[in-house]
Formats: C-alpha cells, structure tokens, sequence
C-alpha cells in the first residue's frame, strides 16, 4: 500500500482535528528551539499530518524527515489545554511510514537488529549481555581500542561503545529468585517490571528495586514470562510487534495476581501504562489491558506512597536530577524522584534548568538523529556543568546512557557521575546497615 | 507556481540564502495557518529575512514583480491575518528576536519583532521593570505580532493595551523604505502620530522591524482572588459595581461554567465546577494599597451575592489561577472539533446586558456558546464550540455571532476588542465604522500600499454583511 493511503487509514483524523493551532506547545518542543521552523514544532507537525490526510501534500522525504527528527519525547502534550494526544499520533505515522518506506542500510540493520532480533528474546540479550562483559572483562576492548578499530564505526557509535556499562548475563530471577518477600508490615504485592536491556545493562538497578520494594513493604514477584516492553517498537512505529509483547506481559502479570506493576524506566512505564490505548481496538485484550494499565507504577511513586526510603546513610555530596520524558509527560510522575532525593540525609538538592527537556537520548533517537541529539545534549550539560553537582541522578536507562555519554563528551569525568535514583537510594539504604 | 515568477525566487533566494527561502511542500503547509479555525491556504514561498535591511531587499523585490507579502510573527492570531489568501510570500521574522536596548534612564526597551512578549517580560522584569501588556498567548506570541493587531492581555484593565506602550517604531514600507516613528518621547506632536497609526495596522501598512517600548517600574505586590457566583448576571453586575466603586483592579476577568469545567479538566487546581461563573480578580501596587482594594473588592463580591471569595495565598497559586484563565480557549476546543471564538466588546457598564444577551441568541440558534474574557474591559469572548463538518450548524452558529456582533454594536460596543479584523471580522467592520470611515481608512491604505501588497485580503471586505435585526423579544 501507498504511504498516502496507509497513513489515511492510520491516523485518528478527530485527533489531528482537536489541534486548535494555538501554538502553546511550541515553547516546550526542543527541535523548535533549535530551528524556529514551524514545520519542526509540534503544531507544524501535526499540521503536516493533517495535510496529508486532507490530501494537500504528498508524505515525500521532508515529511519523512520531520517526523523522524521529532523526539518523541511528548513535552508537548502536557502543555496543551485542548489534550492533544500527540504521541499517539506520532506512533500512528510511524506505524504507516514502517510499513511502506525503506530506511537507508544503516538504520535498517539497527532496526532489525534491535526489534526484531534482540528485544523480544530475553535468552538472547542475556547471551548478548555476557558476551558485552566478555569484551570488555577479557581484555578484548583494550585490545580494539588500542589498535582503533572502533574507527569503523560513525563517531558516535564509538563513544556509545565507550560509555557502556558493564553487561550482565545473570537474569534478575536467577539472582533474587521469582518472589521476595516484604520486609516489615505488607502493603501490598507488586510485579516487578524488569525490562529487557535494562536487566542486562542494568542488572543491579533491578536488583535494587527489588530491595527498596520488599524494604518499603511489598511483596515483590517477578514473573519470568514477561517481555520486552515494546515501547522502542511503537515510537519506531512497530505497534503490531509492540501489541504481541504487551500481550505477553499482560498474561504474565495477569497470572501473578499482582496490586501493582513496578517500573523504574520512564521510558518503559509509559508505555505499559498505556497498554489500553495499543490494545483500544482488540476486542479480546481490550479489558485485561485496561486491568493491566491501571496497576503501573513508577519505583519513584510506590517508594514514596510507603512514605520514602528510611532510614538512609547520609551522603555529603551535591544532588541535581535530569527528568525522564516519558516519565513526566506519559506517566504524569513530575516532582516524585526530586521528593526521595531531596529527602537524602546530608544531601545537598540543586534544582537543574530546564530538567524537563528532554536529553536527546529518546530511545534509540541517539544513534539514528545524531545531530540533532548532539545540540540537545550539549545544551543540557552546559545546565548540568552550571550545577555544580557530584551526583546527577536519573530515573530511566536511556537518559542514565545519554548523561555518562554527556559527562564524557563535556571532560566532567572524575567530577561528576550520574546515576540511576533507585542505585543512589540503595546505596544509602546498604551503608546504613 | 502560482504567480511568483521564477526569477524573482531565483532574486530572493540569492538574497536570503536557499535555508531561508523555502518553497517545499513542507514549508507552504506549515506556514498556510495560524491559529483562526477553517482559514488555510498555501503561499507560494517562505522567507525568513535576518534583518531590516533583508526585509527592506524582499520587499523591493516583492515590490518590483508586484507579489503579495505576509507577514508573521508566531502565527497565533485569530482573524487569519497571516493565511496568505493571495498566495505570495510568508515573511516570517522570528529570527529577527533580539533585545536590543534596555535604557534604564529613560525606561524604555528596545527590541527586534520577533522577541516572544513573555521573554520581554521576564528580561525586564529581572531589573525590577514592568511590560504590563500581557496576551493569553505571551509565551508564544511576538511583540510584532502583538503591536500589529494592538493586542490586549489580562492586565489591559489597570495599564491599559500594547498601543499604549508603543512609543517608537523601525517599519519597511512596500517598495522597500525604511522609516522611524516616534523615539524615547514621551511627548512627540511632530506631524501625525504615524507609530500609533502602524500599532493595530495588521501587517497592511508596514512590517515592523524594530520597536521601542515604554516600560514602568514593576508593582511591589501582586494579589489574585477567586470570587464565585451561583448567578451569571450577579457576576456580570458586579464587574460594574467594582469599577462604579472607583476601584481599578489590574485583572478582571470572567469565566462561565461551560468554561471552568473544560479549564479544570486540563489542569486540576480546585476551581469550583458547580458554579454558574466566577471572577477572578488581581491586584497590584504597594502592599498596604493592594490589601485595602483587595478587602473592598471582596465585601462588594459579598454584596452582590458572591456565594464564596478565595484569595490566592502563594504567587504561585495565583499564577496557576492565571495560567489555568489563559487556556480557557484553547481547553474549550476540547469539547468540539471546531471552536470559533469571537471578540465582541462593550463599554464596562453593558457586561451585563451582553452577556445576557449572549445567553438567549445561544439558545436561540441552538448552539453551543461558552464566554470567558476581559470582563473588566468589557471584553468578552463569547466561544462557540462546533463542527466545521455540519454545514447546517456552522451556518447557524454564523447567524448567532453576527447577531452578536449586532448587539454589541448597539449597546455602543464593537466588533473586534483585541484580536483583529484580518480576514473573518472583514465583512462586519463597515458596522462599526460606516462608509466614510471605511472609505478613510481604504485611502490611508492606498497611501502606503498603492499596489495593495502588503497583506492583502484583509482588513477590508469585497462585500459588507447585510446587518442583520435584532430579535427583540429575544433580549428584553
Ligand atoms: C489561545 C490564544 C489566546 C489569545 N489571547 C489573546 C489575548 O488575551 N489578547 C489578545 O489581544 N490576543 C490574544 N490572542 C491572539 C494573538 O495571540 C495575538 O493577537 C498576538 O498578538 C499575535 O501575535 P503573533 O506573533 O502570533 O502574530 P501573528 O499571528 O503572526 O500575526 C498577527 C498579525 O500581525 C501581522 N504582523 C505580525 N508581525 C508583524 C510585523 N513585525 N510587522 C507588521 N505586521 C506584523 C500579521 O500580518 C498578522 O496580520 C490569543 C490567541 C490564542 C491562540
Ligand atoms: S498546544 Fe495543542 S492545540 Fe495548541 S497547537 Fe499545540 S497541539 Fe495544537
Ligand atoms: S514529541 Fe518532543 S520533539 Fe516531538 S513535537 Fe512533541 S515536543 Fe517536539
């Protein structure tokens, strides 16, 4: 099929229609601010949709270029009094756009690679995961350095290979087991919510949740059955794909009889948080969904319903944060991570300018819009450098990434780490004991 | 192409550079809108001239092949003053948005057109000044834009509108000359008073390149207060009673029911959903001052049968209530596909009556109708929610707002308060000026723009509505 024709029977034109064209999205939008350009913005881009469907214009290459230089970070939608949803149709261009152009090679075999071939198979990531800690254990990446192979690679896929944290191939349930128990009076019985990179890359954030979840009162169950999130897949425009994994973890979760469903990936969470509207038009999942969506939580917003992390070791060091988009503007979660770091012992809590903007990191927006990622994450660490902090905490696996690639890129090594809030609160939880 | 001759795009883009000078698919449709709903049409090119002297070499190329120029500052009016009807060129200056000045000696801001109104304010507002016009769309609007259709705020009670902040402006004329009004003056009799001419010129005359603002010093306190009535003209009534008290509050706005729902549905502060309108009123100035005007104010709310009064106990409250009051619009289009809002506007004392009247000519034409406005400018926003798709309704809601129009023309009001004629209040401004007025101002026009150039399509109308009668049963 025609994209015209796709995108036609894609978007939601009673969407697209609520536009008002007031423009009060704009000032929130980052690749307005770098451009100016109307068609970059968010009203511009809808605008642009809307043509298509009306038959105006034609999606050629300058359409297809706006929509994949948007973010996707949805900044724009909870500044927008008439609701718009815009990262739905977002998703619903993609979608058409997936399924009717070809990608250059590059971007092809990321895409492959990644929603295909990696996400939805966790056995595979775990073996991808040892083989990461392998080359980088065994000497292998010195090796490659020092010989500058990595000069293959466009500059900045290198400096992700530099940043990377170092892979684990143990599952989370292999190292706490399918169910840990609450520590003191219960408050209810929670699904841990794993996510399929970040338990390779970030297995002891994982491991720590599970911990600050059990410390905080819940029964935390992790069922082994649940996927990949599939929220790189929708922003990608891969919904079908998206819409298989969300059923497997719908029917994971469904079986583990849970209150809650525990994410700490903003990027994630919002995703499983809207696993109603993926599955609006499937009758059969349709109610489970529903079911499914209303029991998403953030780790930052179950730790402080529990009345915050005590007691914790104090630490004497300067605190900023860099917020998650999805976090904020897809699960509503705004001032929860400031509250627990703020409520640190001995910390010193320095708001950062501008935290709401997005990093650049975007999902897989870093590797695919270099460029443009590039100016956002310079402009965000001239903010970040401005407070003086020790510790930049974050609260989603992608924004953790694109910050140390940030900190590497400014020369604040040795001056700054940043890392994910739930490692912070776990670390002063350990030392206390 | 349209009617844009190949060499003068060849001209232009040499001029501008190709980055600036687009013609692409992309750029014609995000530049054929702004924000007036069921008004789109394509231009033929966009340029983004860097400054006066750019502007001035477009417009002596424009002026050379006889294309027509649109200028845009944000694009978030509301009259369709920068659809280019005529095809030509979008001229948009949002790269010309540097401050240039801030005399503080003479108190006066200098600034490039494509400054956002809300930078102005925070810029000034750092050194202890004040920019008082304050638009509901300051964070994205432009200063240009602002003094081209002599825009209104929240604050237009008290301090008055853009026009009376405007003391010197920088403007190209359509064969490309550049001319300076006004200055640091607060006085200035020399020859016309061209600037106050240009402010409210909607882009027809000239294109502002520069502007030299009037700034005062900022109020020491700011107060807000909710006042909630379970009577609609109670509430009218008393936006009089406040001003026959000679009281002069900076804001005073009015917010009906169908309103507060839509604006508490988008941000949840608590505004009370069973009222059938609230005020909410702001005070500024010395502290002792504002809390005397403050405690009047709300005894006369009591008086006039104010169910409850609230007053905001944080700036950061009474911010939330003011933000929450500026998306009033744009949370009503929530309702329907399509919102029209319009402008009517009447001297203080009929806010009353008019909104009264606007009641039954809702009822009337079965439509929709919610109001929310500068109640205290006797500016009012009668906003009807609709569906641009149900021709039947559409034509009735037109019916409904022309008799409006009518009304506040009768009780010695006028058409368009704040947002402009451009091209949809075009057909109704011979009811508020009459044949010598229109035929006046068509001759200024043709003093400045012989070739009808700049902005054409708008402002004057090929055909004048027939006025239509009013229903007097309908409005006792
Ligand atoms: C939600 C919402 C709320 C609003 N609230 C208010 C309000 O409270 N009060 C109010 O008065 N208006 C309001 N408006 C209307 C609008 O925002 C204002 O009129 C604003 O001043 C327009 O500024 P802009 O930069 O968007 O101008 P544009 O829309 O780009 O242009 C407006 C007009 O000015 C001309 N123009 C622009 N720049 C120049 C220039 N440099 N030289 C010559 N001509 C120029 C254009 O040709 C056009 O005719 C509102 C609009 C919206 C969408
Ligand atoms: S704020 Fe919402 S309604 Fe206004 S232009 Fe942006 S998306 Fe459209
Ligand atoms: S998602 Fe982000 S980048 Fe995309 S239009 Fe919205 S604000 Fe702009």
């Amino acid at each position: 099929m025609q994209l015209t024709d796709k995108l036609k029977q894609t978007l939601d034109y009673e969407e697209l229609s609520n536009c008002m064209r007031c423009g009060f999205c704009q000032p929130a939008c980052p690749t307005f601010r770098e451009t100016g350009y109307e068609a970059a913005s968010p009203r511009g881009r809808i605008a642009l949709m809307k043509a298509v469907a009306d038959g105006l214009m034609e999606p050629d290459q300058d359409f297809l270029d706006q929509m994949s230089l948007c973010l996707g970070c949805r900044a724009c939608e909870p500044v927008c009094p008439a609701g718009v949803h815009y990262g739905q149709l977002l998703e619903q261009t993609r979608e058409a756009i997936a399924e009717t152009v070809r990608h250059p090679w590059w971007v092809r075999m990321i895409r492959s690679i990644v929603f295909t071939h990696l996400l939805p198979h966790q056995h595979r990531l775990y073996r991808a995961g040892r083989l990461l800690r392998f080359y980088q254990r065994s000497g292998l990446q010195k090796l490659v350095r020092r010989f500058k192979l990595l000069k293959l690679l466009p500059a900045h896929l290198r400096e992700m290979e530099a940043i990377l944290p170092e892979g684990n191939g143990t599952p989370l349930t292999e190292a706490v087991g399918t169910f840990v128990p609450a520590e003191g009076e219960r408050r209810g019985r929670v699904g841990m919510f794993r996510g399929c990179i970040m338990d390779v890359m970030f297995h002891d954030t994982n491991v720590n949740t599970v911990k600050l979840l059990a410390r905080a009162g819940y029964d935390v169950v992790i069922p082994p059955e649940q996927t990949c999130c599939g929220a790189l897949h929708a922003h990608s425009g891969e919904r079908p794909q998206a819409r298989e994994l969300a059923k497997r973890n719908i029917r994971a979760f469904q079986a583990a009889e849970v209150d809650y469903i525990a994410s700490n990936a903003g990027g994630c969470g919002a995703l499983l948080q809207e696993y109603d509207m993926l599955l609006e038009d499937d009758r059969e999942w349709r109610e489970a969904a529903g079911w499914f969506a209303s029991r998403v939580r953030d780790i930052s917003e179950l730790l402080l319903d529990a009345g915050g992390v005590t007691p914790l070791a104090p630490i004497q060091r300067r605190i900023t944060y860099q917020g998650s988009c999805h976090l904020r503007n897809g699960m509503h979660v705004t001032t929860q991570p400031q509250r627990l770091l703020q409520a640190i012992p001995g910390a010193e809590y320095v708001p950062l300018f501008e935290a709401d903007r997005c990093c650049g990191s975007a999902g897989i927006y870093n590797l695919v819009q270099p460029q443009m990622a590039g100016r956002l994450l310079q402009e965000k660490m001239e903010h970040v450098s401005r407070t003086k902090a020790d510790i930049l905490a974050t609260s989603n696996p992608g924004c953790l990434l694109q910050m140390k690639a940030g900190i590497h890129r400014a020369g604040l090594e040795g001056r700054m780490t940043a890392v994910h809030l739930v490692d912070l609160l776990a670390e002063a939880c350990r030392e206390k004991e | 192409m349209r009617m844009l001759a190949s060499q003068a795009k060849t001209e232009l883009k040499a001029l501008l550079g190709e980055a600036y000078c687009l013609d692409k698919p992309e750029a014609l449709v995000a530049y054929s809108y702004d924000a007036t709903p069921m008004q789109q049409a394509l231009p033929d090119l966009v340029a983004m001239p860097k400054d006066t002297q750019e502007v001035s070499e477009v417009m002596k190329i424009a002026s050379r092949y006889k294309i027509p120029v649109i200028t845009r500052g944000a694009g978030t009016n509301l009259c369709a003053g920068t659809v280019p009807v005529t095809g030509g060129i979008v001229l948009v200056l949002n790269r010309m948005n540097r401050i240039l000045e801030l005399d503080e000696q003479n108190l006066t801001l200098t600034v490039q057109p494509g400054v956002r109104t809300k930078d102005i304010h925070a810029y000034v507002e750092e050194k202890g000044l004040f920019y008082p016009p304050d638009p509901s769309s300051m964070t994205v609007s432009t200063i240009g834009g602002n003094i081209a259709l002599g825009s209104g705020g929240l604050r237009g009670l008290k301090y008055g509108t853009t026009k009376d902040y405007v003391l010197g402006l920088e403007a190209v004329l359509p064969n490309g000359e550049i001319i300076r009004t006004g200055g640091k003056l607060m006085k200035d009799v020399a020859g016309y008073d061209l600037t106050k001419l240009l402010v409210g010129s909607e882009g027809t005359l000239a294109i502002i390149t520069e502007a030299t603002l009037k700034l005062i010093p900022k109020p020491a306190v700011q107060r807000v207060m909710l006042a909630m009535f379970a009577d609609l003209t109670a509430a009218a009534k008393t936006v009089s009673e406040i001003i026959a008290n000679r009281i002069i509050p900076a804001t005073l706005e009015f917010i009906d029911q169908g309103t507060i729902r839509v604006v508490e549905a988008f941000k949840l502060i608590g505004l009370p959903t069973d009222m059938a309108a609230i005020l909410v009123i702001g005070q500024d100035g010395e502290q002792e001052a504002v809390e005397r005007d403050m405690a009047k104010i709300a005894e006369i709310c009591r008086q006039n049968q104010a169910v409850q009064t609230r007053l905001a106990h944080s700036d950061a409250e009474a911010e939330e209530v003011m933000t929450a009051r500026r998306s009033a619009l744009a949370a009503l289009s929530r309702l329907r596909p399509t919102t029209i809002l319009e402008d009517a506007t009447v001297p203080r004392a009929q806010v009353a009556p008019m909104i009264e009247a606007i009641q039954h000519i809702a009822e009337k034409y079965r439509v929709q109708i919610c109001t929310f406005g500068h109640a205290g400018d006797g500016n009012l926003h009668p906003t009807c929610m609709t569906d641009a798709r149900d021709h039947a309704e559409v034509e009735r809601v037109e019916q409904a707002f022309e008799e409006i129009f009518a009304k506040a023309i009768e009780l010695g009001g006028t058409i368009t308060g704040e947002h402009g004629v451009g091209i949809v209040k075009a057909p109704y401004l011979e009811w508020k000026l009459g044949r010598a007025g229109i035929e006046l101002m068509k001759n200024i026009k043709r003093a400045f723009d012989p070739d009808n150039l700049l902005n054409p399509g708008k402002m004057f109308a090929k055909e004048t509505r027939k006025r239509v009668v009013i229903d007097r049963a309908a409005d006792r």
